[in-house]
């Protein structure tokens, strides 16, 4: 049984129709890419999953239908979703914004002691604890983001385009966080990316969206060689 | 100048500046959450205090204090999930309609229920007045000024250190962002409204007993706190508190000493300052220019 699986999901933005039927699993311990052109529904995608748009047909994770929950309850069901523009809160401290992916857990010490765990992976971290996000630059914040998902503890991490605005070194080294997770701690991931390249390196496999539909879907290293997916997504 | 009649004035004018901090700071609170400029804030407070009137009548001050205090928190949540949540996507005048319909209909409610006679309120700061220097100061006064701080103080404590209080405060900043993290945003704002009430209900009990209790006596000092909010930022805790300070002690002190400022001047003095403010410092005197994000 896959850990999320999306059945033939429609969205729609009132009368714009943005998904048309999209079906897609994730399986537990998988890294997942979603690739597409802008405007081809990726987005919409992770927010059918953690139901900030209206969808139907069938969405379920850990073989439980999602449909209708708001993203409250989503992210209680342990769906961390990294939105577009990260979602961060520039008005709270660092420390308060990782105290706040460890809002849907339980138990005091067993939180504190993520946080201190989650710093391993962003050692700079511990320093800037009490200052504002607002000061980190776009690749801090995304780091952040990326920790304070971390902290929920999730079965899933959902991103949405993380290397977004991002120097290509920090993109890799958010790529190599994102791949030391899933071996070291088995966490699955879905990715969303226009950046084809570091997403097809570092997933095991993907789907290609053309608007609001599931094009093309396989392993990432026969994408890579896909006459298609190459010209339109990787550029050679 | 009369140093002890300065001194005394001072501290009335803390007294007073207290109870519109307090009802300025609920202004905010529900600004900050809901964006909503709340005109029925000091009648819900007026109806808070005729409901510890009515169980004045049963039990001791302080009981009827804590039970007051719960029942505030209560209604307001309720109003905001009754009332406001409702016209949540409505334009501003729509919302400023509702907020004044709640302020007639409140006060309607009360006249109805309890009748207009003016009644006494007790105080629980009663007793010798407390002389310091040689200087006499009524003990309502230094009992207002306390608590106002005491309950300021737990407010802060509250959202600064609390897992609640950061939730509430992220689903103010950001409401999408925090539902992504599992903040029930809709309860979030409706404790918001609550914790004004409260803070309404604190105001308008400590209000009671310097006017007598009547149906009326909230609208004057909701004028006092909307300057004082304003005087603030509008968006800033600590700058509606001390803006309320700044007000009553400025008021106090302009109409004891300036001649022409009788009573029946010091309300529309407080509005000059009000609209002074918006017209040529927008953001406050202690607030940052507006740094909101819709
Ligand atoms: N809030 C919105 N309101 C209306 N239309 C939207 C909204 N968000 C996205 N869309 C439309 O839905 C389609 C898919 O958008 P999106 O999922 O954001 O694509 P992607 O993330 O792949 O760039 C686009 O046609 C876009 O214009
Ligand atoms: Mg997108």
């Amino acid at each position: 049984m896959p850990l999320l699986e999306l059945d033939g999901v429609q969205a729609r933005y009132g009368p714009i129709q943005a998904l048309h039927g999209v079906s897609l699993t994730v399986d537990e311990g998988e890294v997942v890419a979603l690739l597409g052109a802008n405007g081809a529904g990726k987005t919409t995608t992770l927010r059918a999953v953690s139901g900030t748009v209206a969808t139907s047909g069938r969405i379920a994770f850990a073989g439980r239908a999602l449909n209708g929950a708001g993203p409250e309850s989503v992210a209680r069901r342990g769906i961390a979703h990294v939105p577009e523009g990260r979602g961060i809160l520039g008005e709270l401290t660092v420390r308060e914004n990782l105290r706040l992916g460890a809002y849907v857990r339980r138990g005091r010490r067993e939180v504190e002691r993520d946080l201190e765990r989650v710093t391993e992976h962003f050692p700079w971290l511990r320093d800037r604890r009490d200052q504002d996000a607002a000061t980190l630059s776009g690749g801090e914040q995304q780091m952040l983001a990326l920790a304070r998902a971390l902290v929920s503890r999730p079965r899933l991490l959902m991103l949405d385009e993380p290397s977004l605005g991002l120097a290509p070194l920090v993109v890799q080294e958010l790529f190599r966080i994102v791949g030391e997770l899933n071996r070291e701690e088995g966490l699955s991931v879905l990715v969303v990316e226009q950046n084809a390249n570091i997403a097809l390196q570092s997933s095991s496999r993907a789907y290609v969206l053309e608007v609001g539909r599931v094009a093309v879907e396989g392993e990432s290293t026969e994408l890579r060689a896909h006459e298609g997916v190459r010209r339109s997504y990787l550029g050679y | 100048m009369d140093g002890q009649l300065f001194a005394q004035q001072v501290v009335s004018g803390l007294a007073n500046g207290a109870v519109y901090a307090s009802l300025a700071l609920a202004l905010v609170l529900i600004y900050r959450t809901t964006h909503v400029v709340n005109f029925a804030q000091g009648e819900m407070a007026m109806f808070t205090t005729f409901v510890a009137w009515s169980l004045n009548n049963r039990m001791s001050y302080w009981p009827a204090f804590v039970l007051t205090l719960a029942f505030a928190f209560v209604f307001g949540a309720a109003i905001e999930r009754v009332v406001i949540r409702p016209v949540e996507q409505a334009s501003h005048l729509t919302v400023i309609m509702v907020t004044i319909a709640l302020f007639v209909t409140v006060n309607g409610f009360v006249l109805w229920v309890w009748t207009p006679d003016l009644r006494d309120f007790p105080t629980p700061f009663t007793g010798e007045p407390v002389v310091v220097a040689g200087v006499f100061f009524a003990r309502h006064e230094i009992g207002i000024i306390a608590l106002t701080v005491a309950t300021v103080v737990v407010l802060w404590a509250f959202f600064r250190f609390t897992k609640l209080g950061l939730a509430m405060r992220a689903a103010a900043i950001r409401p999408e962002a925090a539902r992504l993290l599992g903040v029930r945003v809709g309860w979030m704002l409706a404790l918001g409204w609550g914790f004004a009430a409260v803070l309404g209900a604190i105001a308008g009990m400590m209000t009671a007993p310097l006017r007598l209790l009547d149906p009326n006596m909230m609208q004057p000092v909701l004028i006092y706190a909307f300057a004082a909010a304003v005087l603030g930022g509008i968006a800033s805790p600590a700058g509606a508190v001390i803006g309320g300070f700044t007000i009553g002690v400025g008021i106090n002190l302009l109409a004891t000493y300036v001649d022409f400022v009788t009573p029946e001047l010091e309300l529309p003095v407080a509005f000059a300052v009000l609209i002074g403010i918006l017209l040529f410092r927008p953001a406050g005197i202690f607030g940052r220019v507006a740094a909101r994000r819709v």
